[in-house]
């Protein structure tokens, strides 16, 4: 049974992926539907970010990774490179964690 | 230089290219090794590792993946834990909606791009747009590789090994991936308005996401751009 359940949510996850590859280029290229897509990067990446760094599940925590995002935008604030900000970001954290124990 | 209506700063695609394959590697690390909490949580839940690998070369998500085993471990039905795993993807729908103009793909890879449709993807893709169509495209494509090949093998990896390796957030990885979006979206806060749009659409998604699913926080920060175009318009024309 589980394997029903395995391949219903692939095909389900599947069908939205194509769905939205599927929508019609025409539609994609109206006006208002341009401007809301050149919009659309700055709110998503915005958006993800936010998520990854307070939820947890449907819970809003404050935990380890605030202090690893803070110190990756005082390295961006440096003009450190990508993998600095990542790297420093995923360091601080785990330093934080073996901290608190 | 315009390509596909995007305006592109002429750089040798050298230097355009080393950057967004760097975040693709980089973001393909972080997140990957998250397949091995998955595999482990997925075999603890009572799935085999045939089946725990299986969700992950076939589903490829990891909202989802973590979702229904959540579901299935805590005893629930294959409806509503299929359920509950698909909404979680819907947003992938509109992720596919707005990479449709910029990967412009058709038949199979069509097909097989559809499958790496993922927040990762997506953030390096949309991140390098202003670099132009084609760095975009390698964005999509080397970040979906990277995630797809790095997922699986951890997933493989963490159904075997089950918890004796450890939490990918003792290796600080759950704060890797915010500053990896992070680190994507700064270049493009050079205007008051990008501000603004940022900043609403975070407030939004951290707002509803005690209220709604998993995975619907970002849908509903998609309304900040909808919303910012229906009552600016009259001001921009």
């Amino acid at each position: 049974m589980t394997w029903a359940a395995i391949l219903l949510t692939s095909v389900g996850c599947y069908l939205l992926k194509v769905a939205g590859l599927l929508v019609p280029q025409r539609w994609l290229e109206q006006p208002m539907v341009a401007r809301v897509a050149a919009r659309l990067p700055v709110a998503l990446l915005a958006a993800l970010a936010a998520v990854q760094t307070f939820a947890d599940g449907t819970r809003l925590v404050v935990d380890a990774r605030i202090a690893g995002v803070a110190v990756a935008v005082v390295a961006l604030l440096l003009r450190a490179p990508f993998l600095v900000v990542v790297g420093v970001a995923a360091a601080t954290a785990a330093a934080v964690r073996a901290l608190q124990g | 230089m315009t390509s596909d209506g995007v305006t592109v700063e002429e750089l040798p695609w050298e230097q355009v290219r080393a950057p967004v394959v760097r975040a693709a590697v980089s973001v393909g690390v972080a997140t990957g090794a998250y397949g091995l909490s998955f595999g482990a949580l997925a075999t603890a839940s009572g799935l085999s590792v045939t089946q725990a690998c299986a969700l992950s070369v076939l589903t490829f998500s990891g909202g989802s993946q973590f979702a229904l085993i959540g579901v299935l471990g805590g005893g629930g039905s294959i409806v509503s834990g299929s359920a509950s795993a698909v909404l979680l993807g819907a947003r992938n729908m509109l992720y596919g909606a707005r990479l449709a103009v910029p990967l412009r793909v058709t038949g199979w890879r069509r097909a097989l791009a559809a499958h790496l449709v993922i927040d990762e993807s997506t953030a390096v893709a949309l991140a390098s747009e202003d670099r132009g169509v084609r760095a975009a495209r390698l964005g999509f494509w080397a970040t979906g590789v990277a995630v797809f090949v790095l997922w699986n093998l951890s997933t493989l990896i963490g159904a075997v090994a089950g918890t004796a390796i450890g939490d990918p957030r003792d290796y600080g990885l759950d704060a890797a991936v915010p500053a990896a979006f992070i680190a994507l979206v700064a270049p493009r806060l050079r205007t008051l308005p990008t501000w603004l749009t940022a900043a609403a659409a975070a407030a939004v998604a951290l707002a509803v996401v005690p209220v709604v699913p998993a995975g619907v926080p970002v849908l509903l920060a998609a309304l900040v751009p909808v919303f910012a175009v229906l009552v600016f318009k009259e001001r921009e024309q």
